[in-house]
């Protein structure tokens, strides 16, 4: 592995960091971490009782989503994955929108289309609507990269995606076309240990996934990636190159998913119980407040206020949409072209009237398994 | 005799290939030590060791062409792509490579060899977890196309595919993996692709379905013969290359025919079946063909049971053609 960037001393002290972040922002950051563990909890909750289907806890790399995040701006353009959810949180989304994607509720911005976890926004914030298929937005990073630099403006792309992702044929593409035009673009690797079942160490055999840059013509670095200001500085740094015309970087974030893949998954049945208990004693969550406390910023008072104020805002998030309806059937049959085709309109009619006549579909009882 | 589900019957056809024949080799995404995704290749890692049953990186081009590249030498592949709707980057090595191997080099090299993959809706999966892409497939020549719905023969069919002598796509509903149980023999035994199964005689109207769509269909013709309505129901399972004499005998038989399946209607499945009746038995007809499909939109999360054909759908379309 490249040498690794790291900002906080054991002592909780970063007499290293560049300052990027002032006071204020620090304990943002802070309070964004704070909400996605809120979130998954209460997912979790929710999944259990079985009044959502699916979600896919975060737990562990809050650090490398949220430092990324605070060293963007919201307007740049965000290409995450399914377990980045945090960035958006940080540039102001509301848990409530996201709570409504969670429901698939009418209120959703995909009009419960698309499975839960599968978020989008244009705004407050720039998230491209994620896509399960791994490694596809990866191209679209870099294409928007050169559309924001043909159309001169300085925003970047930040392409984030996990170990597993570097495996697939738009990484490979990507990084290519990237090198080439000297878009400005930031790939992210969060190499968070697994891709489901699969050790990080069966997903390649180079060392490490920062080495990979060179073959591309781009710099590697590697970043503690349970350290929020090195993740911060890591990629402000390439924001910075990428701004200034000298092109992509690639970031490989060592971290690790301290849960299952996803709320299908039991990870008890492959994660050795040893290399979590190594791992949680490197919880970004705990390091940041660590810092914190030393910079002066933090004390028990506030972490109270920060987990009550984050606690009940899921929770109102997740009682408002819960209680708001599901999309009507109209939805299935809009928003495919702009203008709906005369075959789909017959088709929506034809399933209205089948409702009317034969009541509406049973709606199934199945659980998803991944 | 052993009662399995569908996702039982599919572990003990490949453990019963993998004993009989050194030759199996199964991989793809988390199928070694956890067993898949869904559990279908558990144990096999344990039984047979890591170089006959392991796990890949993510790159569904790189475990296809993989497989073709096994194949040509001397293995028998048979790899798992997760979902069916994550297939799409190894496309190019289905179409392209796969499928035209034999063709092009005029027999000198073939690729025998077995695609596994769960298709289809019905758990919540959205968009990219529930789809059924057998028609970009069975536009494939050179590639067979399977689709079991009952555990007696998804096994059956499934040492089949390892048999037989060219690539084949075995798609898994994956609705039905837990939810079928059937009677399922011990050891080995095999069902001839491109034979159809009869699930139900009936002689007004008929239905052709496959995969998850066949108990659906079989609960629309029990709920039909209730009003008096006699259905013959057909479960195709093979759908490329398609036993098309036994298609056209059935669609003779009654004169009214539906067609069903999950995925989209546009240039779906139930079109090339509509077009074989219209070519070919065309005098028998008593009813224009009624197609009971998914909607020619993306698969939807929330609404899966309306984008979905169901007995109230079926149903529907079964009394019309009965009264046309
Ligand atoms: C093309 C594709 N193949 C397979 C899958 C199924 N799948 C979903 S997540 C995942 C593992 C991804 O691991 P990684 O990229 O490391 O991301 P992480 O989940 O660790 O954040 C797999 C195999 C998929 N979504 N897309
Ligand atoms: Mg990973």
């Amino acid at each position: 592995m490249t040498e690794m960037l790291t900002m906080f001393k054991a002592d909780g002290s970063a007499p290293d960091f560049n300052g990027a972040l002032d006071d204020k922002a620090l304990v943002h950051c802070y309070r964004t971490m704070l909400m996605v563990r809120a979130f998954d909890d209460i997912c979790m909750k929710l999944q259990r009782s079985g009044r959502i289907g699916f979600s896919i806890p975060n737990k562990g790399v809050e650090a490398t989503q949220v430092g990324a995040a605070s060293a963007l701006r919201a307007t740049d353009f965000f290409f995450p994955s399914y377990r980045d959810f945090g960035m958006a949180l940080h540039h102001g989304a509301k848990p409530v929108d996201m709570m409504h994607n969670m429901f698939g509720n009418a209120s959703d911005s995909a009009r419960g289309r698309q499975m839960s976890v599968h978020f989008s926004f244009t705004d407050p914030v720039r998230f491209f609507s994620i896509s399960s298929p791994i490694g596809t937005h990866l191209p679209h990073a870099v294409g928007a990269a050169y559309a924001a630099q043909a159309l001169g403006k300085d925003d970047v792309s930040l392409a984030s995606f996990g170990d597993g992702g570097t495996s697939s044929a738009g990484f490979h593409s990507a990084l290519n076309l990237a090198g080439v035009w000297k878009a400005p673009v930031i790939f992210l690797c969060q190499n968070n240990g697994w891709a489901i079942s699969l050790p990080s160490s069966g997903q390649t055999a180079s060392d490490g996934y920062a080495i990979k840059a060179k073959a591309y013509g781009m710099p590697g670095v590697t970043v503690d990636g349970n350290d929020l200001l090195a993740v911060n500085q890591a990629v402000g740094d390439a924001a910075k190159r990428a701004r200034g015309g000298e092109g992509p970087t690639l970031i490989e974030a060592y971290t690790y998913r301290m849960g299952g893949h996803s709320t299908s998954d039991d990870p008890t049945k492959y994660v050795p119980a040893e290399e979590l208990e190594k791992w949680a004693k490197k919880d970004p969550v705990l390091r940041m407040q660590r810092f914190l406390d030393k910079s002066g910023l933090w004390d028990e008072k506030l972490e109270e206020k920060l987990l009550t104020e984050c606690a009940d805002e899921v929770a109102q998030a997740a009682k408002v949409a819960e209680a708001t309806p599901g999309p009507t059937l109209e939805t299935i049959f809009s928003d495919v072209y702009e203008t709906l085709p005369l075959h789909l309109r017959r088709q929506g009619e034809q399933a209205f009237d089948l409702a009317e006549r034969k009541g509406g579909a049973d709606a199934g009882g199945g659980a998803f398994p991944l | 005799m052993r009662t399995l589900t569908l996702l039982q019957a599919v572990n003990d056809a490949l453990h019963t290939k993998m004993r009989e024949d050194e030759r199996v080799t199964v991989f793809g995404e988390d199928v070694g030590p956890k067993g898949g995704v869904f559990l279908a290749t558990e144990g096999l890692t344990q039984e047979f060791g890591k170089q006959r049953c392991f796990d890949t990186p993510l790159s569904e081009d790189g475990i296809v062409g993989a497989a073709v590249g096994m194949a040509v030498n001397g293995l028998l592949p048979v790899c798992e792509i997760q979902f069916q709707d994550f297939i799409f980057p190894a496309f190019d090595q289905i179409v392209s490579e796969a499928a035209k191997l034999r063709y092009r080099s005029g027999g000198q090299y073939t690729a025998p060899m077995v695609i596994r993959t769960p298709y289809g809706g019905g758990i919540r999966g959205g968009l990219y977890h529930s789809q059924s892409g057998e028609a970009y497939f069975a536009h494939t020549p050179g590639l067979k196309v399977v689709i079991p719905s009952t555990p007696h023969d998804a096994k059956g069919l499934l040492i089949a595919a390892i048999e037989d002598p060219d690539p084949v796509l075995f798609l898994e509903p994956k609705a039905l993996y837990r939810s079928v149980k059937g009677e399922v023999p011990e050891g080995r035994y095999s069902i001839d692709l491109s034979t159809v199964r009869t699930v139900r005689e009936g002689s007004d109207v008929t239905v052709f379905c496959y995969g998850a769509m066949v108990p659906v269909c079989e609960k629309a013709a029990a709920k039909a013969a209730e009003g008096g309505i006699e259905t013959h129901v057909m479960d195709l399972r093979t759908l490329l290359p398609l036993d098309e004499e036994a298609v056209l005998d059935a669609a003779r038989r009654t004169g009214r025919v539906v067609v069903v399946h999950e995925a989209p209607r546009f240039c779906g499945y139930g079109a090339e079946i509509s077009a074989l009746i219209a070519e070919n038995a065309i005098e028998y007809m008593e009813a224009p063909v009624r197609r009971v499909t998914g909607f020619d939109t993306p698969f939807p999360n929330t609404l899966e049971h309306h984008y979905m054909p169901d007995e109230r759908r079926v149903l529907d379309a079964i009394e019309g053609v009965a009264s046309f």
